[in-house]
């Protein structure tokens, strides 16, 4: 087969991998269609893979199917991470994907420098100052989460100029180098300074900020590969940065709203640094509080209950003990729904993850804006784990650092129910005039062992 | 097939459209999901890194290429496994079709 030919099919079968791509994402609208998308997924993947494999430009066979198979190895053991894991998987798979990225820039500029023209050198330099900053960033996102770094945000003086100082350098020698492609002394900076600048983007976040961050990682991480596409001219890796770059991009503005943060707040990667000291008077007014026994009877009095679940049920790892208690109620004929905040859990969508992994139908998983409307209907609301998203001050008063924020709207329900540990305030250190409703009782103790007693207390009633 | 600069930024404008359209309609019940299956579909940029390595014009290129191709290939196994263990876990209610 001649060249011309060969190039043709390679060309075809990036194309039909590109439609593959498409079909991928369109499938996953829906829980039903969606593992249909994983297999054209796949499929594209496998063709445009095999298909360069066979490209007549390739020598040399043997570092390729070193670098395939050591990969395979990373691979499959982050693919088995638990789904608690997940996030930390991802924010690595973000620094992963960057580092392809960078690298393969890195050697295109030694390739062709000095004869670069200035276009080229342009998306050149986007795409390693994207990918080293999305390649630390990620790395610290990944290193908070799993905890081996500290989760507290760091900040300091003068913060957000320093960041955006290390940024503008950056930029500023890729100008420079669009101008004088030759001074290729200048290239190494380009890297290093947005890898020191995505270690200082991440310092200062703290662990409710990371699903904004997880999401605007993915968005560079996207953006930089189509900057890739751009420079080895592949239209196959153009469409899919830019796929990858606007699923990042739409997560991210789900999650600045969800979280009632600006959009330039979320642009600039400036999170966290508005630290809240406990505003306003302290409450004195006491709290109801019951006792598992107590709980159980009213939940299996009522007829419709609306369990809000927050990332602290899934540290306490007490999602089975929730389906434990889905189980004992539906079966006494309790209509329960699960009312899902987007920011619970570490990541977007994570705690729906979290509790289909304990089994339970992702038909009762409702997102805030479909379970609204049920609460004032709703008999129980228990709330397990989650604080600031339930927190009536984000509606009513002005002054509260949350205000604005979209809130589930368990105030309204009959009887509120939380399982809090003790009165501490939530994560943004915001007192929660939830506790101090007269509907409101507090199940004080741990969400797994609380849950566990109210499931015996339920099963041992009806037995 | 060389492309050129204009080209390549219809076919960015355009599929950057697209991704709104289509990753607009995902439920957010599979967001999680989606970020790894974008995540394991952006590793397409393996693509990139085998051709630098297979046509050996410098050791830089590959030694960098080489490392490239195993971070990108972990993102697509990886990627694809976990996308698919989690969707397997999504299940609807009764024995009832949604």
């Amino acid at each position: 087969m001649n060249m011309i030919s060969t190039d043709l099919l390679l060309e075809i079968a990036y194309l039909v991998a590109t439609a593959l791509f498409v079909l991928s994402l369109k499938w996953l609208s829906s829980p039903v269609t969606a593992r249909r998308g994983v297999w054209a997924g796949e499929a594209g993947m496998l063709l445009a893979i095999v298909g360069t494999l066979l490209h007549g430009g390739i020598v040399s066979y043997r570092w390729i199917a070193i670098g395939l198979v050591l990969g395979t190895m990373i691979g499959v053991p982050l693919g088995r991470v638990a789904m608690t894991a997940v996030p930390q998987r991802t924010a690595l798979s973000h620094a992963f994907g960057a580092l392809c990225v960078t690298l393969v820039g890195t050697s295109e500029f030694y390739l062709r420098a000095p004869n670069v023209p200035g276009f080229m050198m342009g998306v050149l330099s986007l795409e390693v100052i994207l990918g080293a900053l999305t390649f630390t960033g990620s790395l610290m996102a990944a290193g908070k989460l799993q905890e081996v770094l500290p989760q507290r945000p760091i900040t300091y003086k003068g913060q957000n100029i320093v960041n955006l100082g290390l940024l503008a350098i950056a930029i500023g020698i890729g100008a420079t180098l669009v101008l004088h492609p030759e001074k290729m002394y200048l290239f190494p900076f380009m890297i290093g300074i947005p890898l020191v600048f995505g270690v200082m983007m991440i310092i200062p976040i703290g662990g409710a900020d990371m699903p904004t961050v997880i999401s605007l990682l993915n968005s560079y991480a996207g953006l930089s590969a189509a900057a890739m596409g751009f420079v080895l001219q592949s239209k196959l890796l153009i469409i899919a940065g830019a796929l990858d770059g606007a699923s990042g991009f739409i997560l991210s503005v789900n999650m600045s709203k969800a979280m009632n943060r600006s959009f330039t707040n979320v642009l600039f990667g400036a999170f966290g640094q508005e630290q809240v000291t406990a505003a306003g008077a302290k409450e004195t007014r006491p709290v109801r509080s019951a006792s598992p026994e107590e709980a159980a009877g009213i939940l299996t009095a009522a007829s419709k209950v609306v369990i809000v679940p927050g990332y602290g049920m899934a540290v306490a790892q007490a999602q089975h003990k929730v389906r434990e208690l889905y189980d004992a109620l539906t079966k006494r004929g309790v209509d329960v729904k699960f009312g899902i905040h987007p920011v619970a859990g570490r990541m977007p969508g994570h705690m729906n993850v979290l509790l289909a992994e304990a089994d339970i139908p992702y038909d009762k998983l409702l997102e805030m804006d479909d379970i609204n409307g049920d609460f004032p209907q709703t008999d129980v609301a228990l709330i397990i784990g989650a604080n600031d998203v339930t927190n009536p001050a984000a509606r009513e008063d002005t002054t509260s650092p949350i205000y604005g924020m979209p809130i589930l709207d368990v105030d309204k329900a009959h009887t509120v129910m939380v399982i809090k540990r003790g009165m501490g305030a939530g994560f943004a250190g915001i007192e929660n005039p939830l506790y101090y409703m007269d509907k409101t009782l507090m199940l004080f103790g741990d969400a797994k062992n609380f849950v566990g007693s109210i499931v015996r207390e339920i099963s041992g009633g009806h037995n | 097939m060389k492309l050129d600069l204009m080209t390549s930024l219809y076919v960015f404008m355009l599929a950057a459209f697209i991704g709104f359209e289509v990753i607009r309609r995902v439920s957010p019940l599979l967001h999680t999901p989606l970020m790894s299956l974008t995540n394991a579909l952006d590793a397409i940029a393996v693509v990139g890194a085998i051709i630098l390595v297979g046509e050996g014009k410098s050791t830089l290129a590959t030694i960098l290429g080489t490392i490239a191709i195993v971070a990108a290939t972990s993102n697509i196994v990886g990627g694809f496994m976990i996308t698919d263990r989690m969707l397997k876990m999504f299940k609807a209610s009764g024995p009832r079709k949604p």
